[in-house]
C-alpha cells in the first residue's frame, strides 16, 4: 500500500505496509498542486469583492450632463451638477476676459491660458468643476453676490485659496487650476458635460 | 488541551517565535486545527462537516458585508435596492445569489453534521457541552436566516415576517403586545424591516463566537469517532494536520462545486417565485411557504388543528419551538452508554425511521394543505416527538448493545482485514 | 426525572396530535373538502423554447428585440418595467446611438419638475432612465383598468412559476379560449364573470387582461420575421426572460469556469488526500 514513514503511528506493524514504492518527488507534486490551485480560487474570488466597490452601472450611466446655457448674461454663473460634483458655467465679460489674457502665463503656479481652458470662439464660456483643487470644498463666486475673492474668480473659504477669472489658481494652498471637465457644445445654447 | 501526545507548538522562523512570545495565536491555531490537535484516525467523510459549516458561515459573512454596502433596509426601497445590486453592481448578482444560496448550503452542512451527531452519539458524555453549544448555533442560525430572508422586502419576506411574528401572539394575555412589540407596529414595516436588518447583522458574530466556544469545548474531550469508543493511546489518533485539513480540502472542493452549480446555474431553485413580488400588505400570496430548512418545523406547526384545554394555535407554536428544544434535553434522554449507532441496532432503526419522518415532513410543510397531506404530517409530527421523547429513553433501557471495539486502531484492523483476506493472517 | 417529564410532554403532544388526527379524518370523511374549477382545470405552461434555456442558454439578441418590439407597442400601454433603464437595451445588441433615440421617443415622458416654476412636469426620456410607469400611481392604475393592477413586468419570468413559460402560455394563441363548457357544468359558481377572461395557465383561471396579442401581424417585425401570435408571444417571452435576468450569460460562461476550475480543485485534493494519508489505515 505504501512506504514506511516515522509519521506511523505506533502500535501499528510496518511489515504490514511495504507494498509498492511511489516516487515521492510525485506525490509532494500533488500537494503544492492542490494548496496552489486553492490558492488561485481565493484570489479569484477577491476579485468581485473588490470590484463590487466600483462605480455601479447606474451610476456610470449618469455621467453625462446637459445644461441649457441660454439664460446665462455674461457676468453671470450657474452652479449645476456633473457627477454629483458641483459644476460652474460662466458667461466672462470682455473686461474678465481681458484680465485673464494680461497675466503672464510663465508667473502662475499652474500655467494655462484661457484660451486652454475655453473652446475656440466661446472664449467667454468658462466651464470648470466646483470643487477646490486643495481639500474638495466648494469656492464661493458662482452665486450672486459671493466673494469672489481678490482676483475676481473664485474664493475657497475653507483655506483661503483664491482663483481667477479664467478659474485659475492664484493664492492660497490649492495646487492646481478649477478642472475643466470633458464638454461639448451641441448647439450655441446646449452644453453636454462629460 | 485534549491528549498528553499531542505535539507541540516549536516555532522555527525568528518573527514566529517572536510572536508566539507576545501573542501566541499562531500556538491557538496549531492546538485548535493544526498539528496539535490529535484526531481519532477513523473519522468518516460525515466529520466533514463542522468545517464545511464553519466556511459556510465565512462565505456569508464576507457576502453578507459587502452586499449591505449596497443594500438599503428601507421599506420604500429595499426591493428595489436589491434589483439595483442584481442590475448594476459590479458582480452584485454573484454576491447575491451566493449569499441566498449560501444560507441554504450552510443550512444543509448543519442538519447534516446534526444528523451525524444524532447517528455517532456525539450528544453524550463528555461532549454535553458540545452539544448545548451547538443546538444553540442552531437557534440562532435559524433568527439569521429568518431575518434575512425578510431583506428583500418580496411578498414573502413580508408574510414571512407577518405569521412568523404572528407565532409570538399565540401566547395567552401578552401575546399580541409581544408581537407589537417585535415589528414596533401592527404590521412588518419599515420599523421591523430596520430592526431585522440590524439583527441580521450581528448574530453571524454572535454565531461565530458561539463556534469558537463550540470548538473549545470539543477540544476537551476530543473528537468523536464512527465508533463512538474513546480514544486509547496515541496509535488511535492522527494529528489534524495534514491528515485532516487534506480531508477537509477534498469535502470542501465538493461543497464548492455544488455551491457553484446552484450559484450560477440553478440560483432560484430553492427560492420561491413570489420573491419577486414587491411586499404588498393588501395581498397574501396564495401559498405561503418558508425557505426550505423550516419546512420541517412548519409541517408540525401546521399538524396541530385541535382544541385541548389550550388553542390549537398555541399547541401548534409550543410544539414548533418545543420540536427544537427538546434537542437540548438529548443527552440526559439518551441513558445508553454506547455512543455511535453502528452498535445499536434498534436504536439505529429508529433514528432511520426519524431521518425519513424528518424528509416527510419536509415535503408535507412545503405541500397543499389537503387532508391527505394533513394526515401525513399529524403522524409525522407523532413520531417526532415519540422519537425524542419516549423511544430514546426506552430504547435505551432495553435494548442489547452489540460487542464494541476494544480501541479504534483494532476497528479500523478489523474493517481492512475483512476486506483483505491476506492481510488478516498478516495481522494476526 | 427528565426522562419521566420528556414522556409526559412526548404524551400529551402525541394525544393532542391523535385528537387533531382524529379531526382531519372525520371531517375528511363527513364534509370533504370539495373539487375546485382551478385545481381540475388550470395547466401547467406549454414550452416556449427559449435559447436561454438550459445550462449553456444565451439569448437570442434578434429574438429579444423583437420581443422589445411587442412590449413597447402592445404591453407598455399598461404595464410598467420599472427596474429596467434604456441605457440596459444596449446589453441585447442596439448601439448607443439607437438607444439614445429608443429613449428620446418613448412616448411615455419622464415624470420631472419644471424648472421655472417648480411645478410637476415631464421631460423626454434619456438613456440613463429607467423606463418611465403608464401610470402616475397604482390608484391611476385600478382606476384605468377596471380596479385590476397591471403588474410591472421587470421581474415576471423571475416572479411566476416557471415564468418563461408561463407568459408565453398565457398571452400565446392557446392561452385565452372559451371556458369549457364541461367547466361550468361541473363547477356552476366558476362561471368567468363579466368583465374577466378564462385563460387556463392563469393561477384562478380568470384574468383581468383582455387578450393582448389578438391578430397575426399586429406588430410589423423589422427583421421581416411573420408575425404571428405565436411568434409574438414566444418573442415577448424571451424579452422579458432578458428583463428579469439581464446578467443570464456571464453567469452561464462565469458558471463553466468556475465549475471546471473546483472540479480540477476536487480531483488535485482527493489526490493529495490519498497521498497524506497512504501510510495511516483509517
Amino acid at each position: 500500500m505504501a512506504t514506511v514513514d516515522d509519521r506511523l503511528p505506533p502500535g501499528e506493524d510496518p511489515t504490514l505496509l511495504h507494498e509498492e514504492v511511489h516516487d515521492p518527488r510525485r506525490r509532494d507534486f500533488i500537494n503544492i498542486a492542490a494548496v496552489s490551485f486553492a490558492g488561485v480560487g481565493a484570489v479569484a474570488i477577491v476579485l468581485p469583492l473588490v470590484n463590487q466597490m466600483n462605480p455601479s452601472a447606474d451610476v456610470l450611466a449618469q455621467s453625462t450632463t446637459e445644461i441649457d446655457i441660454s439664460k446665462i448674461e455674461p457676468g453671470q454663473a450657474v452652479k449645476s451638477s456633473f457627477r454629483k460634483q458641483p459644476l460652474f458655467v460662466r458667461n466672462l465679460t470682455p473686461a474678465e476676459i481681458a484680465e485673464a489674457n494680461k497675466v503672464p502665463v510663465n508667473s502662475l503656479r499652474d500655467p494655462q491660458t484661457l484660451a486652454e481652458r475655453t473652446k475656440p470662439g466661446k472664449e467667454n464660456w468658462l466651464i470648470t468643476l466646483g470643487v477646490c483643487t486643495h481639500l474638495g470644498c466648494v469656492p464661493l463666486g458662482a452665486g450672486e453676490g459671493e466673494n469672489k475673492g481678490p482676483f475676481g474668480g473664485y474664493f475657497c473659504p475653507c483655506h483661503g485659496s483664491a482663483y481667477d477669472t479664467a478659474a485659475r489658481i492664484r493664492q492660497g494652498p490649492a495646487p492646481r487650476n478649477l478642472e475643466v471637465p470633458p464638454y461639448n457644445f451641441n448647439s450655441d445654447t446646449v452644453v453636454t458635460v462629460g | 488541551m485534549s491528549f498528553p501526545w499531542a505535539k507541540q507548538y516549536e516555532p522555527k522562523q525568528p518573527l514566529m517565535r517572536w510572536l508566539d512570545e507576545k501573542l501566541p495565536v499562531p500556538r491557538l491555531v496549531y492546538n485548535a486545527v493544526g498539528a496539535g490537535y490529535p484526531v481519532p484516525r477513523n473519522l468518516n467523510y460525515f466529520w466533514n462537516f463542522g468545517v464545511l459549516a464553519g466556511a459556510a458561515l465565512g462565505i456569508q459573512i464576507i457576502t453578507g458585508i459587502v452586499l449591505a454596502m449596497h443594500y438599503a433596509a428601507n421599506a420604500g426601497v429595499a426591493f428595489g435596492s436589491v434589483e439595483g445590486i442584481m442590475r448594476d453592481v459590479n458582480a452584485g448578482w454573484f454576491l447575491r445569489y451566493a449569499h441566498a444560496n449560501g444560507a441554504s448550503m450552510f443550512l444543509l452542512v448543519v442538519y447534516i453534521h446534526i444528523a451525524r451527531g444524532l447517528y455517532y452519539g456525539s450528544y453524550k458524555a463528555p461532549r454535553e457541552m458540545v452539544w448545548l453549544l451547538g443546538v444553540t448555533i442552531f437557534l440562532l442560525m435559524m433568527a439569521t436566516a429568518f431575518m434575512g430572508y425578510v431583506l428583500p422586502w418580496g411578498q414573502m419576506s413580508f408574510w414571512g415576517a407577518q405569521v412568523i411574528t404572528g407565532f409570538f401572539s399565540a401566547i395567552p394575555l401578552v401575546g399580541e403586545t409581544i408581537r407589537i412589540w417585535l415589528l414596533g407596529g401592527y404590521a412588518p414595516d419599515n420599523a421591523a424591516l430596520n430592526r431585522f436588518f440590524s439583527l441580521h447583522y450581528l448574530l453571524p458574530f454572535v454565531t461565530a463566537g458561539v463556534i469558537i466556544l463550540h470548538i473549545w469545548a470539543l477540544h476537551i474531550p476530543g473528537s468523536n469517532n464512527p465508533t463512538g469508543v474513546d480514544v486509547k493511546g496515541e496509535q488511535d489518533t492522527v494529528p489534524f494536520h495534514p491528515y485532516y485539513t487534506a480531508k477537509d480540502a477534498v469535502g470542501l472542493g465538493v461543497f464548492m462545486l455544488i455551491f457553484a452549480l446552484l450559484i450560477f446555474f440553478s440560483p432560484n431553485l430553492l427560492g420561491h417565485p413570489d420573491n419577486y413580488i414587491e411586499a404588498n400588505p393588501l395581498s397574501t400570496p396564495a401559498h405561503i411557504v418558508p425557505e426550505w430548512y423550516f419546512l420541517p418545523f412548519y409541517a408540525i406547526l401546521k399538524s396541530f388543528t385541535a382544541d385541548f384545554i389550550l388553542p390549537a394555535k398555541l399547541w401548534g407554536v409550543l410544539a414548533m419551538f418545543g420540536s427544537i428544544l427538546l434537542l437540548f434535553f438529548l443527552p440526559w434522554l439518551d441513558s445508553s452508554p454506547v455512543r455511535s449507532a453502528n452498535y445499536r441496532p434498534k436504536y439505529r432503526a429508529f433514528l432511520i425511521v426519524l431521518l425519513f419522518d424528518v424528509l416527510l415532513l419536509g415535503y408535507v410543510g412545503g405541500a397543499e394543505a389537503n387532508a391527505r397531506n394533513v394526515v401525513l404530517g399529524q403522524i409525522g409530527s407523532a413520531y417526532y416527538f415519540l422519537h425524542f421523547l419516549v423511544i430514546l429513553p426506552l430504547v435505551a433501557a432495553s435494548e442489547r448493545p452489540r460487542p464494541l471495539p476494544n480501541s479504534i486502531t483494532e476497528a479500523v484492523l478489523e474493517k481492512h482485514a475483512g476486506t483483505s483476506p491476506a492481510k488478516t493472517a498478516l495481522a494476526n | 426525572m427528565v426522562r419521566f417529564i420528556a414522556m409526559l410532554v412526548g404524551a400529551a403532544f402525541t394525544f393532542v396530535l391523535a385528537l387533531a388526527l382524529w379531526g382531519t379524518v372525520s371531517t375528511a370523511i363527513t364534509d370533504p373538502a370539495p373539487e375546485s374549477a382551478e385545481h381540475v382545470f388550470h395547466l401547467h405552461p406549454k414550452d416556449a423554447e427559449l435559447s436561454s434555456a438550459g445550462f449553456f442558454g444565451k439569448f437570442d439578441n434578434r429574438q429579444v428585440q423583437r420581443g422589445f418590439q411587442v412590449f413597447k407597442e402592445v404591453c407598455a400601454a399598461c404595464h410598467s418595467l420599472k427596474y429596467v433603464a434604456f441605457r440596459d437595451l444596449a446589453e441585447i445588441g442596439y448601439s448607443e446611438a439607437e438607444v439614445k433615440a429608443i429613449a428620446g421617443q418613448w412616448v411615455i415622458e419622464q415624470p420631472s419638475v419644471n424648472p421655472d416654476t417648480g411645478e410637476a412636469a415631464t421631460r423626454k426620456n434619456v438613456a440613463s432612465d429607467r423606463f418611465p410607469s403608464p401610470f402616475a400611481n397604482e390608484v391611476a392604475a385600478r382606476a384605468a383598468n377596471n380596479n385590476a393592477l397591471p403588474p410591472d413586468l421587470s421581474l415576471i419570468a423571475k416572479a411566476r412559476h416557471d415564468g418563461a413559460n408561463y407568459v408565453y402560455s398565457l398571452v400565446g394563441p392557446d392561452g385565452y379560449r372559451p371556458q369549457p363548457a364541461a367547466l361550468v357544468k361541473e363547477f356552476p359558481g366558476a362561471k368567468t364573470p363579466p368583465g374577466l377572461h378564462y385563460n387556463p395557465y392563469f393561477a384562478n383561471l380568470n384574468i383581468a387582461m383582455p387578450p393582448p396579442l389578438t391578430a397575426d401581424g399586429q406588430v410589423t417585425y423589422t427583421d421581416g420575421t411573420k408575425a404571428t401570435r405565436d411568434q409574438m408571444s414566444k418573442d415577448v417571452s424571451a424579452f422579458l426572460t432578458w428583463t428579469a435576468e439581464p446578467k443570464l450569460e456571464s453567469r452561464h460562461g462565469a458558471g463553466l469556469a468556475a465549475v471546471i476550475f473546483i472540479a480540477i480543485f476536487c480531483f488535485l485534493a482527493w489526490g493529495a488526500y490519498q497521498n497524506v494519508w497512504r501510510d495511516v489505515k483509517h
